[in-house]
């Protein structure tokens, strides 16, 4: 529907919950009575519309003994942390905390979780593919031309824990189980990488100093103030 | 209490690989993973900023230990704290006995407000500072970052 472009009341409030005019004014005001006379004395009155017959539900077989509270409905659609402004794609971005700490990475994209993803690239520090939070980055002014790279196959899943096989564990079978799944690295994520990365490492070569600016880890010298420091 | 400007510490020449007057710590939370590489050129990369303990907040004869006072190396203003307000810091110890494979325990903490107009910052902590804390170091993180 259109809006309007101010809606006027004819009923201005005194103070909240009580108008300047009476029932009877306002009868006047809105010109019911013009309706009224516009319908021949009365006012105009439409059919109630026949409501389908409904199948008569048939009582209950079991009723509980206590009344059971039905938990309130959660309506809830989380949205992703708001995104700094400081933080667009290609930004260069110092990690501050975990594995890579001081590492300067480049930013790819917000997951829906709310996480940044981010890569190294890997062949230039080391730093694979990987989520990071808003929080723990410090987000510089540099920025890398990211329009070659294609990240819409990634998402939260791809980086999720794979869901547990359930495996029936006999005794002798119990050790053996446990060895078999660690740190393999599926090739499919090595690919991945490798794709993500061409083109990013194509668009950093370009510029003067960046690759080795990225190779560099960030750490605090003495006499460095970060609340003075320009990022 | 250290009262007005602190003095800038003594610059060692710019290179890349001088050792560091810091001994090492093994922070018992992260693993440092360039901590074996660093051994060979004795580089830490530092992120945190360099803090001491001055005591709790207190009056002339009343102190209330669930709030620490910190002074943070380089903070000489309040208006300067605000940068920091919310940064997580670590206060570091050695203990006798291994706990988690580590003889190093670490208290955390962060940084509510300024304390006064000259950049001494108050800290909760999660479990409060032991008196003996008073005048060690501890580590002012960068984080939770907002730049």
């Amino acid at each position: 529907m259109a809006p309007k472009n101010s809606k006027v009341t004819r009923n201005p409030n005194l103070i909240p919950g009580i108008g300047k005019y009476s029932r009877s004014q306002m009868y006047h005001k809105k010109g019911l009575w013009a309706i009224k006379a516009k319908n021949g004395g009365q006012f105009p009155h439409h059919e109630k519309k026949a409501k389908p017959e409904t199948t008569s539900e048939k009582p209950p077989k079991f009723y509980p003994a206590d009344d059971v509270k039905k938990p309130l409905v959660n309506k809830r659609k989380p949205k992703p942390t708001k995104l700094r402004t400081s933080i667009t794609p290609g930004t260069v971005l110092i990690i501050l905390t975990g594995r890579f700490k001081g590492k300067r990475v480049v930013f790819l994209k917000q997951l829906p979780s709310g996480l940044l993803l981010i890569t190294g690239p890997f062949k230039i520090n080391g730093v694979p593919l990987r989520r990071v939070n808003q929080s723990y980055v410090i987000a510089t002014s540099t920025k890398v031309d990211i329009s070659g790279v294609d990240v819409n196959k990634l998402d939260d899943k791809y980086f999720g824990k794979k869901a547990e096989k359930k495996k029936k564990k006999g005794e002798g079978e119990f050790f053996e189980a446990e060895k078999e799944d660690k740190n393999v690295l599926p090739q499919e994520k090595k690919d991945d990488q490798k794709l993500v990365d061409a083109s990013l490492i194509q668009s950093i070569e370009a510029v003067p100093d960046l690759k080795a600016y990225l190779a560099a880890r960030f750490s605090l010298k003495s006499g460095m103030k970060p609340h003075e420091l320009v990022f | 209490m250290v009262k007005g400007r602190q003095g800038e510490r003594v610059r060692y020449p710019p290179d890349q690989f001088s050792i560091s007057i810091n001994r090492i710590y093994v922070a018992p939370i992260f693993m440092n993973c360039c901590l074996t590489l660093a051994l060979i050129f004795l580089y830490v990369f530092r992120l945190y900023v360099r803090g001491t303990v001055l005591g709790y907040k207190r009056s002339k004869s009343n102190q209330y230990p669930n709030t620490s006072l910190i002074q943070i190396e380089g903070v000489n203003t309040k208006e300067e704290v605000s940068w920091y307000c919310g940064k997580k810091i670590a206060y570091i110890y050695r203990a006798k006995v291994k706990k988690n494979d580590s003889y190093y325990r670490c208290i955390w903490g962060k940084v509510t407000r300024p304390h006064g107009n000259s950049g001494v910052v108050r800290t909760k902590f999660k479990s409060n500072l032991p008196p003996k804390s008073m005048g060690a170091k501890v580590r002012v993180f960068m984080y939770p970052s907002i730049i």
